[in-house]
C-alpha cells in the first residue's frame, strides 16, 4: 500500500470577531492510501468541509502537517502550491461552474490555466466529454443542465489535469436519489479504470456503503472512529456511529429487541463475503439438540462485498448454545451474545 | 420667451408649422458641432474611466475583507487608504472638483479649458464611481467559483482575468452605461468653464441669451444620446447574459 495523504494532528480555529477561536479541528490524523475510496462521514457542523480543504489548503491549518505526494504543502511556495493543487481534483456541492462557460470551456478551464496548447486541449476535453457522458451537451450553459450532469461537468473538470486524487465536498448532497446513484457509480469507474484514489464527504451512510472501502466518523472536530468500511457497520462502537448506521440498516440497536423476553439466548451473527450465502447457521445447529428462531436479520452489499447480519435467539440446553457459538466463530463469523 | 408669446397671437396655425417657426433659427451646423464634442468628451473620458476604473475597482475589491488578498496587513492599509480617497473624491461636487484640479489639469493637456480641457476632470470625477461599481458587480461572483479556481492551481491574476471580471461581465457592462450616462450630464457640466458640448451650448444661448429654442434642442439632443447609451448597454448585457 502506498501513502497518497497524509494528514497529520490537524488543527484548525477559526478566528471569530468578539468571540473565541472557533476550533473546527482538534488534532485529525488521517492517512488515505492510493487507489482507495475513503469517505468521511459526520453531521452538520463536524468539521468534514474543513478536514477536505485543509487536504489543498484553500483552509490552511492552525497547526499540523499535510503531506500530500511525499511534500509537505504547508512548507510550499505560492507557485508551487499552485503546482501542487493540479494534482489535486475537487468537486462541490453546488458545482461551481463557470456560469458564463458552456460545458466544453468549464472543462477545459483548468487546461488552460495549465497552459496546455489548444490542440491538445480540444483533444482532453474531447476524452473528458465521453467520460461523464455529456458529449451532446458540449455546447450548453450550466444553466441548461439538470444538477446531475453539473455534477458530471464538475467531475469531469476536476480530473482534466490528471489529479492523483479526488476530493468530494458532499458531491450527492444536492442530487436525488437516482441521480445520486449514477453519481457514484460515474466515481466508482474513475476510481476503477484511472486509478484515482478518492476522499469523499457525506452526511448519508447510503454514500460510504455503497462506493467506500474505509471510513472515518467524524464529531466535534475529531475522528471519532474509523476503519473498513464492513468493520465499521457491522461493530459500530460509538454512539454517533451506531446512529449512521441505524439509518441504513434495521438490524442494529433497535428498540423491538430490547423489549423482547424469550426462553433463549439472543446472539448477534455477522457474516461476510461469500460465506454470506453459505448455510453456515443451520448446519452448526443441526449438529446439536437445539434450535433457533431468526428475529431480525439482513443480507445486502457493501461496495461489492456481501454481508449479512442475524439477530437470533439460540434454544437449548447452555451446552449446546454454547458449543454453536464456538462453531459459528471458528468457520469465521462473528458472534455476540446481546 | 417673447418668440413663443408672438407666435401665439398670429392666425392660428398647425402645430408642425409652429414648430418650424420655433425652431427657424437654430443653426443645424451648430447643434451637430456640439454633438460632436459631446461624443468626443464622452468617448475620451468613458475610455480613461473605464481603464482607470476597472483597475481600481479589481484592486478595491481584491483587498476588502475576506476576498483573495483581504486579511493580509498591506491589503487592509491599501483597501482603507483607496476607499477614504474614493470617498472623498465622490463627495466632491464635479463642478469644484473640476476648477479644483485645473492646475493638474493644465499640466496634463496642456490648458484647462475647452474640450481637452474638461476631459481630466470628467474622468478624475467618474473613476471613483466607476470603481464602486465594479467593486460591487465583482462582489457578485459566486464565491464557489473562485474557490473552485483556486482549488485548480489557477494564481490571481487568472482568477481575476478568467474568473472575476468575465462572471461579471454583464454588471460590468450595465456598470459602464451607468457611468456613460453620468458622464453625459457631467459633460454637459463642464460648460461651465467653457467646455464646448451640448451643455455649453445650452448653458450660452439658452441661459445667457434667452434662447429657448436652442436650449430645447440641446436637451432633446442630450435625451436622445442617453437613451442610445442605455439601449445599447442593455442589449449588451442581454446578450452577453447566461444566467
Ligand atoms: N470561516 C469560518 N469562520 C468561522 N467558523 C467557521 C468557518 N467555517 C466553518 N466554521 C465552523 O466550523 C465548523 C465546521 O465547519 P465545516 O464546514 O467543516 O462543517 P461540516 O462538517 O462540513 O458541516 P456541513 O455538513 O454542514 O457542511 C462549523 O461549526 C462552522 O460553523
Ligand atoms: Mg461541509
Amino acid at each position: 500500500m502506498i501513502l497518497l495523504i497524509e494528514l497529520i494532528d490537524i488543527e484548525k480555529q477559526y478566528i471569530r470577531k468578539k468571540a473565541e477561536p472557533f476550533i473546527a479541528l482538534r488534532g485529525v490524523s488521517l492517512k488515505l492510501e492510493k487507489g482507495e475510496i475513503f469517505g468521511v462521514i459526520g453531521r452538520s457542523g463536524a468539521g468534514k468541509s474543513t478536514l477536505l480543504r485543509s487536504i489543498n489548503l484553500l483552509e490552511r491549518p492552525t497547526s499540523g502537517t499535510v503531506i500530500v505526494g511525499g511534500d509537505d504543502l504547508t512548507k510550499l511556495g505560492e507557485k508551487e502550491l499552485q503546482e501542487k493543487r493540479k494534482k489535486i481534483g475537487m468537486i462541490f456541492q453546488h458545482f461551481n461552474l463557470l456560469s458564463t462557460a458552456t460545458v466544453r470551456e468549464n472543462i477545459a478551464f483548468p487546461l488552460k490555466i495549465s497552459k496546455l496548447p489548444a490542440k491538445a486541449i480540444r483533444q482532453k476535453v474531447d476524452e473528458l466529454l465521453e467520460l461523464v457522458g455529456l458529449t451532446a451537451q458540449q455546447h450548453q450553459y450550466p444553466r441548461q443542465l439538470s444538477g446531475g450532469q453539473k455534477q458530471r461537468v464538475g467531475i469531469a473538470r476536476a480530473l482534466a489535469n490528471d489529479p492523483d486524487v479526488l476530493l468530494c465536498d458532499e458531491a450527492t448532497s444536492a442530487l436525488d436519489p437516482q441521480t445520486t446513484d449514477s453519481i457514484l457509480s460515474l466515481l466508482r469507474d474513475i476510481n476503477r479504470k484511472m486509478g484515482i484514489t478518492i476522499l469523499l464527504i457525506t452526511h448519508e451512510m447510503g454514500v460510504i456503503r455503497a462506493i467506500c472501502d474505509r471510513v472515518a466518523v467524524m464529531e466535534y472536530g475529531q475522528i471519532v472512529e474509523s476503519g473498513t468500511v464492513l468493520d465499521v457497520f457491522l461493530n459500530p462502537v460509538h454512539p454517533i456511529t451506531r446512529e449512521f448506521v441505524s439509518e441504513v440498516s434495521d438490524t442494529l440497536g433497535s428498540e423491538a429487541l430490547n423489549a423482547f423476553a424469550g426462553a433463549g439466548r439472543v446472539v448477534r451473527i455477522n457474516f461476510r463475503g461469500e460465506q454470506t450465502y453459505e448455510p453456515v447457521l443451520y448446519e452448526t445447529v443441526r449438529g446439536t439438540s437445539a434450535t433457533f428462531a431468526i428475529l431480525q436479520g439482513t443480507v445486502s452489499r457493501m461496495k461489492d462485498v456481501p454481508y449479512g447480519q442475524l439477530i437470533v435467539e439460540l434454544r437449548g440446553s447452555d451446552e449446546d448454545v454454547n458449543r454453536i457459538i464456538t462453531e459459528l466463530g471458528q468457520r469465521g463469523l462473528a458472534v455476540s451474545e446481546l | 420667451m417673447m418668440m413663443w408669446m408672438n407666435a401665439e397671437q398670429e392666425t392660428p396655425k398647425t402645430v408642425w408649422e409652429t414648430l418650424e417657426t420655433f425652431f427657424a433659427e437654430v443653426d443645424p451646423k451648430m447643434i451637430s458641432k456640439a454633438t460632436n464634442e459631446t461624443l468626443y468628451m464622452l468617448g475620451y473620458s468613458l475610455l480613461f474611466t473605464v481603464i482607470l476604473g476597472l483597475l481600481l475597482g479589481v484592486v478595491l475589491f481584491l483587498t476588502s475583507d475576506k476576498q483573495l488578498l483581504g486579511g493580509k496587513l498591506y491589503a487592509r492599509i491599501l483597501y482603507a487608504v483607496l476607499s477614504f480617497v474614493v470617498n472623498v473624491m465622490r463627495s466632491v461636487p464635479f463642478v469644484i472638483l473640476m476648477i479644483l484640479i485645473m492646475p493638474v489639469t493644465k499640466m496634463l493637456v496642456g490648458t484647462s479649458i475647452g474640450v481637452e480641457g474638461s476631459i481630466p476632470p470628467l474622468v478624475v470625477a467618474a473613476v471613483p464611481f466607476f470603481a464602486r461599481l465594479v467593486e460591487s458587480a465583482l462582489r457578485e461572483v459566486d464565491r464557489g467559483v473562485i474557490e473552485a479556481a483556486t482549488a485548480m492551481g489557477a494564481s490571481r491574476g487568472m482568477i481575476v482575468l478568467n474568473v472575476l471580471l468575465r462572471e461579471s461581465r454583464t454588471g460590468l457592462i450595465a456598470a459602464v452605461t451607468i457611468t456613460a450616462v453620468t458622464l453625459v450630464s457631467y459633460t454637459a457640466m463642464s460648460g461651465v468653464i467653457g467646455g464646448g458640448g451640448l451643455g455649453d451650448l445650452a448653458l450660452r444661448y439658452g441661459y445667457q441669451r434667452f434662447r429657448l429654442d436652442i436650449m430645447v434642442v440641446t436637451v432633446i439632443a442630450l435625451v436622445i444620446l442617453v437613451q442610445i447609451l442605455q439601449m445599447v448597454g442593455d442589449a449588451l448585457v442581454r446578450y452577453f447574459s447566461r444566467k
